[in-house]
């Protein structure tokens, strides 16, 4: 890895980032991924084409951009679950190039998804136990016998409790996953991600449809994972969100990293103002009462500057 | 109109060979289409190839019964690689289609006078089945009025249910644990699967390997009780059969497929009696303009296809289902 383009030596977690150029694809002093010239194309469309991209370890990694920019077909690449058509990525130096998805969950880094995926007629809690990886009971041979894996079973179970508890589910534990509403259903998958304790979780749209007053408790367990140690990487269009928890932001516009920074910085940066206005220009402008219009975004950017100077 | 006559051909079908032969095909397929989600149209091919695994090998090739039977088998797990590898990264549409395609394949095959010197074509095999009714204990056959069953049925029968019960257990054991839970996940939804690090393409391999495997053994079931084989005993009506007792009984349960095969029958032969009754001897209850003896035998399936319909209006989950899973729509 390339240590000596770190602005300090040997920097991990967040202090590696201070000091870095906010620049797209700017080489980080510890990363987690890697990836280099990923391309991805939909007929004429080109919904990815990242030049480089690094994920410093240990911290909060925001993804943003506007719909369409490309953030979930760059995470069904990384995952594995679409093919590129150019390009190369690693985990933990470890090359990912044609493995497959399962086995890149294996290896530490598990995504959700922005659409979510719950296994609907089975009950919330053994969507939880799903989650836990390398279960001997899955094995054909071990799991006739009930001896061989109960142990392990209770201990995934007890896991499974405290993680449903903290995501406010524990209410629903025997019912249906398919009866849950849409944010609970957000808060399960994020929840059943957890139970493997991956190394690198990949949230798709998290916070969409979930109630404010969970997102805080739950932005404050987002925190809590990067406290223990564990790398977060995150789709949002929530900005607040954003603002509030990320250490680092990548900004995607039309399949290309458009900016990078801290969020202080990325929200500075007139390219992404570019990139999120850019969304515009292709719709009629004449149908969009400009006022209002003028309107919506100065008081977007005045709650913005006060909220982020209560927080500061 | 003999009731006693029409409740001992009813119950004797349900306690005998045919409701078993369906019992353990239904108990395959729900390894596959109940838990797995996998659309086996294909039953009848795992059937056949168990069947004529067990009688090649014994009548053509001499080898001895219970070799031949592993071998029988063995051939249903070998037609479950095959048609797995290409064809379980596919859709599950796609599935149903490659696999009535190759049951109907295999049995033109098997059926073609070129492959006789190996299948004996149409006239299929016999004499394969002395080493299984050389086993009968029983000095005589069954009666106790409301059920009969012959010498060589009560032998079956009896063999055949120990069978059921195997099965019915290795399904119980496998379903309640984290590898049924996979499995039953799968159904659900594959992708959320494979992000949580788990190898479908592995499990559902297992599972239609499983799954044959029953077919296999009902196959072989039907070759041994009959003491022959013939190609159009696989026809895809046999398939067919299979999954509505499957869904009379209810997928996803372990009794669901044994339960539906007994009822299936119960019904069929009861009423073939019953409108046998109703055409036969030379003054029939039912005149004869309005159905003869010949559509008699056929309007059974018609009454049973109904019965069906109602089933699955009112009863969609099957006789053990679980109508508040069912009402769960999978996204
Ligand atoms: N399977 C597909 N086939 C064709 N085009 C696709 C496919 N998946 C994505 N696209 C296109 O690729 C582009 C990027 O889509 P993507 O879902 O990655 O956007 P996104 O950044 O996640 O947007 P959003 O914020 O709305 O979720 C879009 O223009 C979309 O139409
Ligand atoms: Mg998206």
């Amino acid at each position: 890895m390339p240590a000596d383009t770190a602005p300090t030596a040997n920097a991990t977690g967040r202090a590696g980032l201070t000091g870095l150029a906010p620049e797209p694809g700017v080489p980080k002093p510890d990363p987690i991924v890697s990836g280099s010239s990923i391309t991805r194309q939909f007929g004429g469309l080109k919904a990815v084409d990242v030049e480089h991209l690094e994920i410093q370890r240990g911290v909060i990694t925001a993804l943003i951009g506007p719909n369409g920019a490309g953030k979930t077909t760059l995470f069904n690449l990384l995952t594995g679950f679409d093919k590129p058509d150019t390009g190369e990525w690693s985990f933990n130096g470890k090359s990912l190039q044609g493995v497959a998805a399962y086995k890149v969950a294996r290896a530490g880094m598990v995504r959700t998804f922005q659409l979510t995926k719950v296994l609907s007629r089975l009950t919330v809690i053994e969507n939880m136990r799903l989650g836990a990886g390398g279960q001997r009971g899955e094995s054909m041979w071990a799991a006739p016998f009930r001896a061989l894996w109960r142990s392990e079973e209770q201990t995934n179970t007890e896991r499974a409790d405290d993680l449903l508890a903290r995501f406010k589910l524990d209410a629903k534990r025997e019912d249906f996953a398919g009866s849950l509403s849409g944010g609970q259903r957000k808060l399960l998958e994020m929840a059943r991600s957890l139970m493997s304790d991956p190394e690198l979780i990949m949230l798709d749209e998290p916070m969409a449809g979930v109630n404010p007053a969970l997102k805080q408790s739950l932005l404050g367990h987002v925190k809590s994972l990067r406290d223990e140690g564990r790398t977060v990487l995150f789709v949002e269009h929530d900005m607040d969100m954003v603002r509030d928890i990320s250490d680092w932001v990548i900004v995607m516009a039309q399949g290309v990293i458009v900016a990078e920074g801290t969020p202080d910085q990325v929200m500075a940066d007139p390219r992404v103002i570019d990139a999120y206005l850019g969304a515009h220009h292709d719709t009629d402008l004449s149908e969009i009462d400009e006022q209002a219009l003028a309107a919506e975004v100065a008081e977007e950017i005045e709650t913005a500057q006060t909220e982020g100077e209560a927080k500061e | 109109m003999d009731f006693m006559l029409i409740l001992r051909d009813s119950l004797s079908a349900a306690v005998g060979p045919a409701a078993i032969v369906y019992a353990l095909a239904a108990i395959g397929l729900n390894v596959h289409f109940g838990y797995a989600g996998l659309l086996n149209f294909g039953q009848a091919g795992f059937m056949l190839v168990g069947a004529y695994g067990l009688a090649v090998s014994a009548v053509v090739y001499d080898v001895p019964f219970v070799l031949a039977l592993v071998i029988g088998i063995l051939a249903s797990v070998v037609l479950a690689v095959i048609l797995g590898v290409p064809t379980l990264r596919l859709r599950a549409d796609y599935l149903a289609i490659a696999t009535i395609a190759t049951a109907e394949v295999i049995r033109f095959i098997v059926n073609s006078p070129s492959n006789a010197d190996v299948t004996r074509g149409s006239q299929g095999i016999a004499g394969f089945a002395k080493p299984f009714h050389d086993l009968n204990p029983y000095g005589g056959g069954l009666d106790i009025g409301i059920v009969r069953l012959s010498r060589s049925d009560l032998w079956s029968a009896t063999v055949g249910w120990v069978l059921v019960a195997i099965c019915c257990l290795i399904v119980y054991l496998l379903m309640r644990s984290p590898w049924g839970r996979v499995l039953r996940s799968i159904r659900e939804d594959e992708e959320a699967v494979r992000s949580l690090g788990k190898n479908v393409f592995a499990y559902k391999m297992q599972a239609l390997i499983l799954g044959g495997v029953f077919g296999g053994l009902a196959g072989i079931f039907l070759a041994l009780r009959q003491a022959s084989t013939i190609p159009s005993d696989f026809g895809t009506h046999v398939t067919f059969y299979a999954y509505t007792a499957l869904l009379i009984g209810g997928a996803a349960r372990v009794l669901g497929p044994v339960v539906g095969a007994m009822i299936f029958w119960f019904l069929l032969n009861g009423l073939g009696t019953f409108f046998g009754q109703l055409t036969s001897g030379a003054d029939p209850i039912l005149p004869e303009g309005l159905m003869d003896q010949s559509q008699a035998s056929l309007v059974r399936f018609i009454v049973v296809g109904l019965g069906l319909m109602l089933l699955l209006i009112f009863r969609p989950q099957g006789i053990f289902g679980d109508r508040k899973e069912l009402a769960i729509d999978a996204r």
